[in-house]
């Protein structure tokens, strides 16, 4: 018998049912479709984290210390491309508004290092850093909430109860939302953090920004900041290293990490439901093959070997759940469209092709091993005895 | 054609050994049409299995046109029951959701015979008259329309023998002459027919008449052939 015979007389069994096949096929339909969806969704949480993360800047090295030290001379170390950073929570004021913000102490390459841009006013200079001014820098979140649309450049609000005057407002970085709001941030020189605002720490360093010249430059960059820092620091050991260097790219790796597990355990519930489909098959095939006795005794008489028989119900419940796979691939493509639209949280789910393949692989693989045991069972029946079934 | 040498048949009910065959011998030569008659429980039906080649002897020597069956596989006996054997049993057992034309086809595809597959059927459907129902599924045949679709399907691949259980138990009297003519006929062209009966009417179509109780023959006599049905 060939396949195309064996899909002939498929297609014909299915039809001469169609409500229980049309029900049986939705269990398929429903897994596939809950697989393509929840997997697409956790590729868009992945892609939207990734992004997040780049747009701090993709050629950024943050080293932090091990165990604190002064951070004298950084700039002579690395140039412009390195800033030290040090600071922590602050309550910001001004007239009768308060707000309590993310504060950091640095010098005035901060800008280019951390891919801020200027929406107003001036970055502070070399010279405030210097001489320890107290003067801000305000992300525009801060300037909504403690200005409500009126202009902050040149105004003077408290830094915890210490006067600051402000002389610049970044532009939004846009990625708001998330972990860690990047335009919710107030920036002084770090001198005058140590002097007014982190009283009692002492002058150290909590993190020192690097830029590489690009994104491919980060290696290099990673080990040059090492050898630098263990020549300054006097150590001959790089295990016994005092400070820790974390790349943009370990971020991502991190966080592509925590992700792709998500993105496993959607797929794992949406796996179950396949397996439940698939089980519904063979229930619906088993009944088929008990119904289905006495054209079975028939088909022995006049000559079907057991292969035969066989492949002509592997065929049948595998044309089922392949059919309801390919549905449930479409269907899964139009709420991965539809539902971004109708509830906004959702990151926008992606579909891969791959995953296309194999979730209509994985249905007609789930035929082939549910129907099995159906399939085995019709064709080892006694032609004498299933001509006689009733 | 066949012999049977010696066969016997023991059923297992439990513990409990039942003897359906004892030791039967019968041979059954080309072009004969022979039917076995006997009352229910004499054995007749485990001959007729025995003789499709639907099951196998507990014991003794079976050859169907020069193979020996006692010694054969599963898939050997489908092969054997495709080529050499056609069925035409009481209830028809025609596939109900394929169409007469299909049904005649079911053999051919079976033996993996392609060739001309639907012209080949419907010189069947021809020659058993019933060309113009082919496309028709069986429930929407009469009885004597669907015993003659299971003929045409018996001799769809050119079988050594027609083997015919009760093929008029569930017809009315007209059908079942036509039916019993029509068997007259091909063994006139030479088909070698073993019909299977308990009904004395049926049985005088054929040319000698093998007579079985509890599980031995206890007459194997020649007879002339009818031409009508006995009433």
């Amino acid at each position: 018998m060939s396949i195309l015979e064996g899909l002939r007389l498929a297609v014909n069994g299915l039809l001469s049912n169609r409500l229980r096949s049309a029900l049986t096929m939705l269990g398929i339909l429903i897994g596939v479709s809950a697989v393509i969806l929840l997997v697409g969704v956790g590729n868009g949480a992945t892609i939207a984290v990734q992004q997040q993360i780049q747009s701090l800047g993709s050629n950024l090295l943050t080293v932090f210390p091990s165990n604190a030290r002064g951070a004298g001379g950084v700039q002579q170390g690395f140039g412009t491309g390195a800033i030290p950073s040090a600071g922590g929570r602050a309550q910001l004021t001004y007239g009768n508004q308060n707000w309590n913000s993310s504060l950091t102490g640095t010098t005035q390459d901060f800008p280019s290092v951390r891919n801020y841009q200027m929406a107003s006013g001036q970055f502070f200079s070399s010279g405030d850093v210097d001489a320890s001014s107290k003067v801000a820098v305000i992300g525009p979140t801060v300037a909504t909430n403690l200005f409500s649309g009126a202009d902050p450049i040149g105004q003077v609000m408290k830094i915890n109860r210490q006067n600051f005057r402000i002389v610049g407002v970044f532009a939004p970085k846009g990625s708001s939302g998330g972990f860690n709001n990047q335009d919710d941030v107030v920036v002084v020189p770090i001198t005058s953090a140590w002097s007014y605002l982190l009283g009692g720490r002492g002058r150290n360093v909590q993190q020192i920004y690097v830029e590489a010249t690009s994104a491919e430059a980060t290696a290099a960059a990673n080990t040059e900041v090492t050898q630098v820092l263990l020549d300054r620091h006097h150590i001959s050991d790089p295990t016994l290293a005092d400070f820790q260097i974390l790349s943009q790219q370990d971020v991502l790796n991190s966080a592509a990490s925590t992700t792709g597990v998500l993105t496993l355990m959607l797929g794992a519930i949406a796996g179950i439901s396949l397996v439940v489909g698939g089980i519904g098959i063979m229930n619906i095939m088993l009944v088929t093959v008990t119904e289905r006795t006495r054209e079975i005794g028939i088909r022995k008489a006049i000559g079907a070997r057991r292969q035969d028989i066989l492949l002509q119900f592997l065929i049948e419940s595998m044309f089922l759940s392949g059919l309801g796979g390919a549905l449930g691939i479409l269907i899964g493509f139009g709420l991965a469209r539809v539902l971004p639209l109708v509830v906004s949280t959702l990151p926008t789910p992606i579909i891969s092709t791959p995953s296309v393949f194999l979730a209509f692989g994985i249905s007609v693989g789930i035929g082939l091993f549910f129907g099995l045991y159906p399939a085995n069972r019709a064709a080892r029946l006694r032609p004498i005895e299933a001509l006689r079934y009733e | 054609m066949i012999t049977l040498e010696g066969v016997t048949k023991i059923y297992h009910a439990g513990e409990v050994e039942v003897p359906a065959l004892k030791g039967l011998s019968l041979h059954i030569p080309e072009g004969e049409f022979v039917a076995i008659m006997g009352p229910s429980g004499s054995g007749k039906s485990t001959l007729m299995n025995l003789i499709g080649c639907l099951d196998q002897p507990s014991s003794g020597r079976y050859i169907l046109d020069g193979y020996d069956v006692s010694a054969l596989s599963d898939d050997q006996l489908a092969w054997i029951r495709n080529r050499k054997i056609g069925f035409v049993f009481q209830s028809f057992n025609l596939i109900p959701r394929a169409s007469a034309v299909h049904n005649v086809e079911m053999p051919l595809i079976y033996a993996g015979d392609n060739q001309q597959r639907r012209e080949r059927a419907m010189a069947a459907l021809e020659s058993v008259g019933i060309l113009d129902r082919a496309s028709h599924l069986p429930n929407e045949l009469s009885g004597g329309q669907q015993q003659r679709v299971a003929v045409a399907r018996a001799l769809v691949t050119d079988p050594a023998i027609l083997l015919a259980d009760e093929p008029t138990g569930n017809l009315d009297s007209e059908s079942s002459l036509e039916i019993m003519k029509m068997l007259r006929d091909l063994n006139r062209q030479g088909r070698t027919i073993v019909l299977i009966t308990h009904e004395a009417d049926i049985a005088s179509f054929a040319s000698r008449v093998v007579r079985l109780r509890d599980g031995v023959i206890v007459s194997d006599q020649r007879q002339s052939v009818a031409t009508e049905m006995v009433q």
